[in-house]
């Protein structure tokens, strides 16, 4: 049997579109757009990259509304072999941890050698996947900016706070990526034809076979308790003048918060 | 009982482990009062020492030779045994590129919910209950959770969050060495190699002044100006995401919620636009100046003084004020 890749990906708002507003300190959401999340792009193409040079079938995973089919149409643009979207009205408010379970069943009936996913940037919390592996019971790679297969093995290159460490593990293994590790190629003007056509598998509890309690809002340990903007900060001095004056503002701030010395 | 997990790197403990005695000390105060803190590793019991000294009441030092190197899977099971045994109501980690890793792993396995990155933790007068807060939606939302029923409540934080507490070398607190039960087999990742990174500048996390700088800044060439001024104020430079993007500065000084989060005495924010990724890794600074040519930066919002203007002859004629001020002082102290 061929090389099987298992991409995790979700849909999510773009938030660098999301802005506040002042007045009311709230969010304004409205004509924001939903968008694969950006470095699930870079999972992505870390599967296709493998795919050119070894053979592989690379399936996308995503679990959200029906409106999340949007993202696996773009993978199947961008090569992906198969789309997959877990969604059913029970899953809904799980919280990383029922999440991740889910996922984690979803991927056991489809079956992989290797996973890739990373953090999503609406929640971002980079834990789901790290999650998933531990449900599997399979290694964990995260923060990779390398990766090779050799033999049954997986070598990553992966990025800490003060080192680069080169980790092996076996196959099957889940490994986080990041920005550094590729740039997602464009969709393929070819493929943007026919991923209209091409069929979305749609996984739902009938099929994955949760208790109710186990999943969604009620079986997540952790509940939003309330949500909240931060009061509009006042608005502070606005000085419009000069540079020279610009810079004697600055300056004799600076003196009276005591950031510089008095003299 | 809260117990907090405290990072060692070649034998030194990481400050954010620290900072989460220090927060643990004062939410106790709510609870029963005990403040259980972590360590693993090879040979580290000299650590406890320093640990008791920002106010843990235990400390579990947990040595294995399996624990020389840190692997999340040698990591995950340590701590799982600590916790299977200790039964804390609380433990919390420090968002570090290791905790981010460990905290996840060690949640599936004990069952429970993580929260992560959390800016703010209380405890709810009336359960009893952790308050765990964190920025959603890159910091435009603030969101509040609870972990009502499994145990522990777990939550990420991370480094300069909270601060470090003062020490008192008068504290002791009991001292207890654990060993895991732990196999070569269990350990599924080898490490293979570890590359020091080539670190030119400070962490940011611990400077008091921050230059920053975005794409309204230009050229690699402008940064030697921003350098001078943060030199001169004593203090170190950042960015945004587009200025690391753009090639201008290394990752590790990137500001934001893909970077670093600070809160510095004083932020100066130059061509910076202030996208609310950014925001969330900088608006906690104690006083910030913001130079920008657009009046309507999201940036300008937030600053505590906003000089609208094009920031090159502004940043000039400050750093030549503030050379003038300074050989003043040289002056004087001659």
């Amino acid at each position: 049997m061929s090389f099987r890749i298992i991409v995790f990906a979700k849909q999510v708002p773009d938030t660098t579109e999301v802005k506040v507003d002042q007045i009311k300190g709230t969010l304004i959401r409205d004509g924001v757009k939903s968008i694969m999340n950006p470095e699930d792009k870079n999972a992505l193409e870390t599967a296709l990259q493998l795919k050119d040079k070894y053979g592989a079938k690379v399936t996308v995973i995503t679990m959200g509304p029906p409106s999340a089919e949007a993202i696996l149409r773009e993978s199947y643009a961008m090569g992906a072999d198969e789309a997959v979207l877990i969604t059913d009205p029970i899953y809904a408010g799980a919280d990383t941890w029922v999440t991740s379970m889910i996922l984690a069943r979803a991927a056991q009936m489809i079956g992989f050698d290797l996973i890739t996913g990373r953090q999503a940037i609406d929640g971002d919390t980079a834990q789901v996947g790290i999650e998933i592996a531990e449900h599997l019971k399979i290694p964990v790679i995260a923060y990779a900016v390398d990766l090779k297969i050799e033999g049954e093995k997986v070598i990553v290159t992966r990025e800490l706070d003060s080192t680069y460490e080169v980790i092996s593990a076996k196959l099957p293994c889940l490994v986080t990526c990041t920005k550094e590790l590729n740039k997602p190629r464009y969709m393929r003007v070819g493929n943007i034809f026919g991923c209209f056509e091409k069929p979305i598998t749609i996984i739902n509890n009938s099929i994955l076979k949760f208790d109710k309690n186990e999943v969604g809002l009620v079986g997540s340990p952790t509940k939003v308790r309330r949500t909240f903007t931060k009061g509009p900060k006042e608005q502070g001095t606005i000085f419009n003048g000069s540079a020279d004056e610009a810079a004697e503002m600055i300056l004799s701030k600076l003196k009276a918060e005591k950031l510089i010395s008095q003299q | 009982m809260i117990m907090v997990y405290c990072e060692q790197r070649n034998g030194e403990l990481l400050n954010v482990g620290l900072e989460l005695v220090g927060k643990a000390v004062e939410l106790s105060k709510d609870l029963d009062g005990e403040v259980m803190a972590v360590v693993c590793g090879n040979k580290i019991t000299h650590l406890s020492e320093k640990i008791s000294q920002y106010g843990a009441t235990r400390v579990i030092i947990v040595e294995h030779p399996l624990l020389e190197k840190y692997t999340v899977d040698a990591y995950t099971e340590a701590l799982y045994q600590v916790i299977s045994s200790e039964n804390p109501d609380i433990l919390l980690i420090g968002a570090t590129l290791t905790g981010r890793e460990l905290g996840p792993r060690l949640a599936a396995r004990l069952r429970t919910g993580l929260t992560a990155d959390c800016t703010n933790l209380e405890i709810d007068p009336e359960s009893k209950l952790l308050l765990m807060t964190r920025p959603a939606f890159g910091g435009s939302l603030m969101a509040t959770i609870i972990c009502p029923e499994r145990r522990p409540q777990m939550a990420t934080i991370r480094p300069g969050v909270f601060p470090l507490p003062k020490t008192d070398t008068q504290r002791k607190a009991e001292v207890y060495v654990f060993t895991p039960k732990l196999n070569e087999d269990d350990i599924k990742v080898k490490v293979q190699q570890i590359i020091a990174k080539v670190r030119r500048h400070k962490d940011i996390t611990a400077e008091k002044i921050i230059v920053a700088s975005g794409r309204g800044v230009g050229s690699k060439e402008d940064f030697e100006l921003l350098e001078e001024l943060a030199e001169l104020l004593g203090g170190g430079i950042a960015g945004s995401r587009a200025a690391v993007d753009e090639g201008w500065l290394p990752k590790e000084l990137q500001v934001g919620q893909t970077g670093k989060v600070v809160r510095p005495k004083l932020y100066i924010a130059i061509g910076i636009s202030g996208a609310i990724q950014h925001l969330a890794g900088m608006q906690e600074s104690e006083y910030i100046i913001a130079i920008n040519k657009d009046p309507e930066a999201p940036i300008m919002k937030i600053a505590d003084l906003a000089i609208v203007g094009d920031w090159k002859p502004i940043v000039k004629r400050l750093v030549q004020q503030l050379r003038q001020s300074m050989n003043v002082q040289d002056v004087k102290i001659s």
